[in-house]
């Protein structure tokens, strides 16, 4: 388990300070994390890192999970779809649902926090539990055209929480709460973002059979539609017209998420078994996604809805050149040329990894912009800053708060 | 001047660190840019015109700010683009004067090109209007002389010489820098804190910043 002075050869010993600086003014507050899932995704593993970290810090906190059935699972998946802007066709029953799973958990759950920090819509329905504590509601989705209903019938719990937290500005609209812009992070440390020897990646690469005889583009995300998974494939094959390389298309599925094989299926349908396309369903194994970014020229993130994207800063704190759709928080972690490339279309894309794959200095200088980028602004230091700092906001309504 | 001159009050160091706060507020065109930027929280002007200072400090110096950039790369208007990047910040010691001269650039740009006005953001491209909350705390670093207040310098982070350069001068509408104020007034070194108060912070990065300060000092000092 990592400990905090381990990020100071990274980040430098004030940001380390400045961790402690906040901690201190939190000693007598109990944080606690409420979300659905304790593996898979990226709440989950921001969660795992966070957690320890801020007890270390001093701030007592603790995680729990909520518990649901795979009805519930398959109206939240709906409710996740419906928030990125699909309509879903969701129906009186699957509220039901989601409402009677939520009057369960907040039976079985016990509220101890002085301040209860829910993450996604799926334990929302706990703020029914609300005495004279602080409530948290942390959107990580694309909620900037979500569908109405859906958006209408969260709206009625959001409005009694304190504060909510988006991920980008798009997200945010008018509310009665006070609402907080915080983006998600990586973990440097971590066996997802540290750094592997030559040996380990090349290991990876033989084991998965991904030769690595020409240009490497990889997507590293769960099988999951608003990836794009197909537009992916798409993409590849007009590179391929031109430049002679290999797709990479590795993720898993998250256990909240019931459609990954259905789409694993449509993907390897469009890949025609075409030998240079390597699709890889991964278990959860941290430094082979690691390995395979390491070991890639250019990395792909053609989403269509993204509510944050840290693949995106995962392959940049490596100094990879990365083409991304403009879509969610993307744009945060790449400026169009600056720090990578990107894109609104399988044409786009297409024309963006044909020039960095062309232009290998232009992608090199690309990558390492990245990668300060990234270090200024999407590390786990970051992160826990603006958490804490939301936690104090929460007893200081004023926008200069002196400490 | 003698650098071991005790000041009649010693410098605490602050530090402060900004959480930024969505208003909901967004606008599609100029016109709506205008209106909203007329009323909304002088916070919100104070973000738009100093994130990039510390969000992209790795960068070279002169950033532009978010109205500029907008107004430039989304509605393609380049000439009020670089009227808006070229407002020359540090001139302002109040964020509403820098309100009224962003204002007052953008209508007469509207007047000048009345069809402008309208010209609209392709969807998902909008100017999101945020607030910066400062949360401001003290730091153990204090500094009784000149020599002390150098050494110090070098050690604290570059949020605090943020805070008492930018965020002291125009957000708490001091007018001043905390710098030059203290090396004024306890230190009674005037023409140092002259120097330092001439300085256009907005020009360096913030290490650039801190060496360069650092360097007036030392200069007075030897002489």
């Amino acid at each position: 388990m990592m400990k905090i002075k381990d990020y100071i050869p990274i980040v430098g010993k004030f940001i380390v300070d400045d961790l402690r600086i906040l901690a201190e003014k939190l000693k007598s507050k109990k944080i606690q994390h409420v979300n659905s899932t304790a593996v898979g995704g990226g709440v989950a593993e921001i969660l795992n890192r966070m957690v320890p970290l801020l007890k270390e810090l001093g701030v007592e906190t603790r995680w729990d999970v909520i518990k649901g059935g795979s009805k519930f699972f398959d109206v939240t998946k709906k409710f996740h779809n419906a928030l990125h802007g699909k309509d879903e066709g969701l129906t009186a029953d699957d509220f039901e649902v989601f409402l009677e799973t939520g009057r369960r958990n907040e039976q079985e759950m016990d509220i101890w926090g002085d301040i209860v920090f829910i993450h996604d819509p799926q334990p929302i329905t706990l703020i029914n539990k609300r005495t004279d504590n602080k409530w948290l509601w942390r959107c990580h989705v694309d909620v900037s055209s979500p569908d109405p209903t859906v958006w209408k019938f969260l709206q009625d719990f959001i409005f009694r929480y304190d504060s909510a937290i988006f991920s980008a500005p798009s997200f945010s609209r008018q509310l009665p709460i006070r609402q907080f812009l915080i983006a998600p992070s990586i973990d440097p440390l971590s066996d997802k973002n540290k750094e592997l020897s030559q040996e380990t990646v090349d290991a990876t690469f033989r084991k998965y059979e991904v030769p690595r005889d020409k240009p490497i583009i990889t997507q590293i995300s769960r099988f999951d539609r608003l990836k794009d998974p197909v537009g992916v494939i798409k993409t590849y094959k007009q590179v391929k017209k031109h430049i002679d390389s290999r797709l990479v298309l590795a993720g898993g599925t998250a256990s909240d998420d019931p459609e990954g094989q259905q789409v694993l299926d449509e993907v390897r349908e469009e890949a025609q078994k075409d030998p240079d396309i390597h699709i890889l369903l991964l278990p959860q194994n941290d430094i082979e996604i690691n390995a395979l970014q390491a070991g890639s020229d250019v990395i792909l993130q053609k989403s269509l809805k993204e509510g944050f994207g840290l693949t995106i800063s995962e392959a940049l704190w490596k100094a990879k050149p990365v083409v991304a759709s403009n879509v969610g928080g993307i744009p945060l972690q790449v400026k169009h040329g600056y720090s990578g490339l990107l894109c609104n279309s399988v044409e786009g894309a297409a024309y963006s990894i044909k020039q960095l794959l062309s232009n290998t200095a232009y992608a090199k200088k690309l990558g390492e912009n990245g990668k300060e980028h990234v270090r200024n602004n999407f590390l786990l230091t970051r992160h826990l800053r603006d958490y804490m700092l939301v936690f104090l906001s929460l007893y200081h309504p004023e926008d200069i708060v002196c400490l | 001047m003698n650098a071991q001159i005790k000041a009649k009050e010693p410098f605490k160091f602050y530090t402060r660190m900004i959480l930024p706060e969505l208003t909901g507020l967004k606008a599609d065109n100029l016109e709506q840019l205008l209106k909203i930027l007329k009323e909304v929280s002088p916070s919100a002007i104070y973000h738009h015109t100093h994130r990039f200072l510390q969000q992209h400090q790795h960068l070279a110096p002169e950033p532009p700010n978010d109205f500029a950039y907008w107004v430039t790369e989304v509605l393609g208007e380049y000439r009020l683009g670089e009227k808006l990047a070229s407002i020359d910040t540090v001139e302002f010691s109040t964020i509403e004067a820098l309100r009224v001269n962003i204002v007052s650039a953008i209508e007469k740009y509207l007047k000048e090109n009345p069809a402008a006005g309208s010209r609209t953001a392709h969807r998902g491209e909008e100017f999101y209007f945020v607030k910066s909350i400062s949360f401001i705390f003290p730091t153990k670093h204090t500094a009784r002389d000149r020599d002390e207040f150098v050494d110090e310098l070098k050690k604290v982070t570059i949020s605090s010489i943020y805070f008492h350069v930018f965020e002291a001068r125009l957000r708490l509408g001091k007018g001043n820098n905390d710098f030059s104020f203290w090396i004024s007034t306890s230190v009674g070194d005037k023409a140092a804190a002259d120097k330092i108060s001439k300085l256009d912070p907005y020009a360096y990065t913030l290490e650039d910043l801190r060496m360069k300060i650092i360097a007036l000092i030392t200069e007075r000092t030897k002489k």
